[in-house]
């Protein structure tokens, strides 16, 4: 059995865990500035820490592309901007602990010699918006943060950026774009970030997790975390249950525990109902339904069965729910987040919102689902960034596990749910 | 109409540090349009020309950016933003339905303000804060946990001036202004305020701790 493995949620039940008091002495940070940076580099390669962020990119490897001794400056930007659906760890991360990701990102412009990092935290959030700031100025007035950070030569300016409501914005090279005050639309790769990034420098970005996970490493020791997780996926992270489960909420865990695992501690479905459907990482990742229950989610495995890792944004829905209408709600929200810049996603999400909103309705008909997958098929690589993918992952494996129920709208000319019973007041 | 001597100075005062933090100034665009949301309690005309102005941009550029980004508002906000997540998880659980009760109880729809002011609505998209579904923010600050009872009430408080505390953040709630000045990298002192967590952030380590389960050493 996996059990849970709490170190960034740690001291997230303290008070005061968003101060330095609660945090601790940035001895992570201490340790990391006596080190070669190619040493942290080294050492974070060696931990096998993947990008938190969905993607799953190896950490050391993007820090190693980028060239040194090339006489430019060197940025970090940490993605902040969390706005997949279900995916809600990076935003109670830094509500709570927002010193891991200061210090992190201290160890992290270190080793990849930045000398200016930003946090670019989506707007949405004030309240996360004002502990960030707190942290950040905490860390200045100890000497973590400006010239010459705990006696090193090291200096370093951090940044807290707020965005103003743009999913698109979590793509990296649109989030720079937008940190470069343009609108958020991605950029042509290559040149990738490391080459070519913020003010066409190299510049790492990584997601606040990813970040925040940092100082353990470098703590503790890169085999200390390649001893959680499974072979390829190694460490840990934060699982987050919503939707339909006795009792939701943030769950740190190794990489390869199951849903099952992880339902059996959060007191599984919510009662007299069963499990339908569920995302293992968020709205982009295809839906898996009660026989994924044991595939153990880590990169490699969730991939193998056709979805993605993503961000472990676990979003369960049980029997009440109707896939229809998640798919075309998931869709309405990608076509409202469709930056504009290519036209299958464009026009793609469009298309797909008009006619799964009449086939909720009941009003299509069984060809009606070859033309929603044929869209999709006209938007799966061939969108310019991975928002127009993502939107194809609702409507693909909605259709192919349940199609079933696409044609029972039709026979009946209507949704077969009562949208009242999956509610949290809802009949039992 | 355009802004008074005292107003202008005021915001090229705090705009002029935060162009400071930044390598090249343009990246301060994002922040000075917060900035100036916060003067008027929307981008307008004005605000539009004081960025251009200070950033030495054609107001079609600034246009341009603001338009694109969905916190920028092109009318007056309500003094209380007030936004219900209606994507796919909370709309299930129950968003759906605030929506369309909250929308009949305070009379106006998606976008619009009350006459008084005081609220206006958004339908919004995911907030991050699913495991509290269903969601509501008001100036940007999280409500949790809603209920259509709960979501009227809120409201009706909000329009009779009666104080409300988000569940997790400040005591009291601030304006829609006071918000947007944050964002604008102008933080005010509350960050000390309201629970590191709470609820369903805690659930794996309360779990975690009952079953005496920790990280390897």
């Amino acid at each position: 059995m996996t059990t849970l493995t709490p170190i960034l949620t740690k001291n997230w039940d303290l008070p005061n865990s968003f101060t330095l008091e609660g945090y601790g002495d940035y001895s992570a940070a201490k340790k990391a500035l006596g080190m070669e940076p190619d040493a942290i580099i080294q050492a974070v390669k060696d931990s096998g820490l993947r990008g938190r962020g969905g993607a799953g990119f190896p950490t050391g490897m993007k820090w190693g592309f980028i060239p040194q001794g090339d006489g430019k400056p060197h940025y970090l930007v940490v993605n902040a901007d969390e706005s997949e659906p279900g995916t809600c760890k990076d935003i109670p991360l830094m509500m709570a602990n927002p010193h891991a990701l200061v210090e992190g990102i201290i160890i992290t412009a270190y080793a990849i010699r930045a000398n200016h990092a930003f946090i670019y935290v989506r707007g949405e959030v004030v309240h996360v918006v004002r502990r960030l700031h707190a942290a950040v100025r905490e860390a200045y007035e100890k000497g973590y943060l400006g010239n010459g950070i705990m006696g090193s030569g090291f200096d370093l300016e951090l940044v807290v950026h707020s965005g103003a409501g743009a999913y698109i914005c979590g793509e990296e090279t649109a989030l720079l774009d937008s940190l470069e005050g343009f609108r958020g639309q991605p950029r042509l790769k290559p040149p990738f970030p490391a080459v070519a990034g913020l003010y066409a420098a190299p510049t790492v970005i990584n997601n606040v997790e990813s970040i925040a996970s940092v100082p353990s490493i470098v703590a503790n020791g890169a085999d200390w975390f390649a001893g959680m997780g499974t072979e390829k996926s190694k460490g840990f992270g934060i699982f987050s249950l919503s939707g339909h489960v006795t009792r939701p909420g943030q769950y740190e865990a190794p990489l390869g525990i199951t849903l099952r695992e992880l339902l059996d501690m959060a007191g599984g479905i919510r009662e007299g109902h069963q499990l339908k459907f569920w995302t293992p990482g968020g709205s982009s990742t295809p839906i898996f339904t009660e026989e994924h229950l044991d595939v153990p989610l880590d990169f490699e495995s969730v991939g193998a069965k056709g979805s993605m890792l993503g961000t472990r944004a676990l979003q369960i829905f049980d029997e009440t729910t109707c896939v229809l209408r998640a798919t075309l709600r998931w869709t309405e929200f990608y076509a409202h987040e469709s930056c504009g810049k290519c036209t299958p996603c464009r026009e793609g999400t469009y298309w797909l919102k008009q006619v799964l909103k009449r086939l909720e309705a009941g009003q299509g008909g069984e060809e009606d689902i070859a033309t929603i997958t044929d869209i999709a098929d006209n938007i799966l690589g061939r969108s310019f960034c991975a928002l127009g993918d993502g939107a194809t992952s609702p409507i693909y494996s909605s259709v192919k596990y349940f199609r079933d129920e696409y044609l029972k709208h039709f026979e009946i000319g209507g949704c077969p749910f009562d949208p009242a019973l999956s509610t949290v007041w809802g009949p039992k | 109409m355009t802004y008074s001597p005292e107003v202008r100075e005021r915001l090229e005062t705090d705009a002029k540090e935060i162009i400071g933090r930044y390598p090249k100034t343009r990246s301060a665009l994002l922040p000075l349009l917060h900035l100036v949301q916060s003067e008027d309690g929307y981008v307008s005309d004005d605000g539009h020309e004081f960025c251009a102005e200070i950033l030495g941009l054609s107001k079609a550029e600034v246009v341009g950016v603001s338009t694109f980004y969905t916190m920028y508002k092109r009318k007056p906000a309500g003094e209380y933003h007030v936004g219900v997540c209606i994507n796919t998880l909370c709309a299930v659980m129950g968003g759906d339905q605030i929506w369309s009760e909250l929308t009949e109880h305070v009379g106006v729809g998606a976008d619009e303000t009350t006459a008084d002011g005081k609220v206006s609505l958004e339908r919004i998209e995911c907030n991050a804060a699913c495991d509290f579904a269903p969601v509501m923010m008001v100036n940007w600050e999280f409500f949790d946990n809603q209920t259509p009872e709960s979501a009227k009430q809120l409201v009706d408080d909000l329009r009779d001036g009666r104080a409300v505390s988000p569940t997790r953040g400040p005591k009291k709630l601030c304006s829609f202004k006071d918000a947007s000045r944050i964002l604008a990298g102008l933080p005010d002192d509350l960050a000390g305020d309201g629970p590191a967590a709470s609820g369903p952030s805690l659930e794996g380590l309360r779990i975690a701790k009952a079953n005496g389960w920790e990280a390897p050493k």
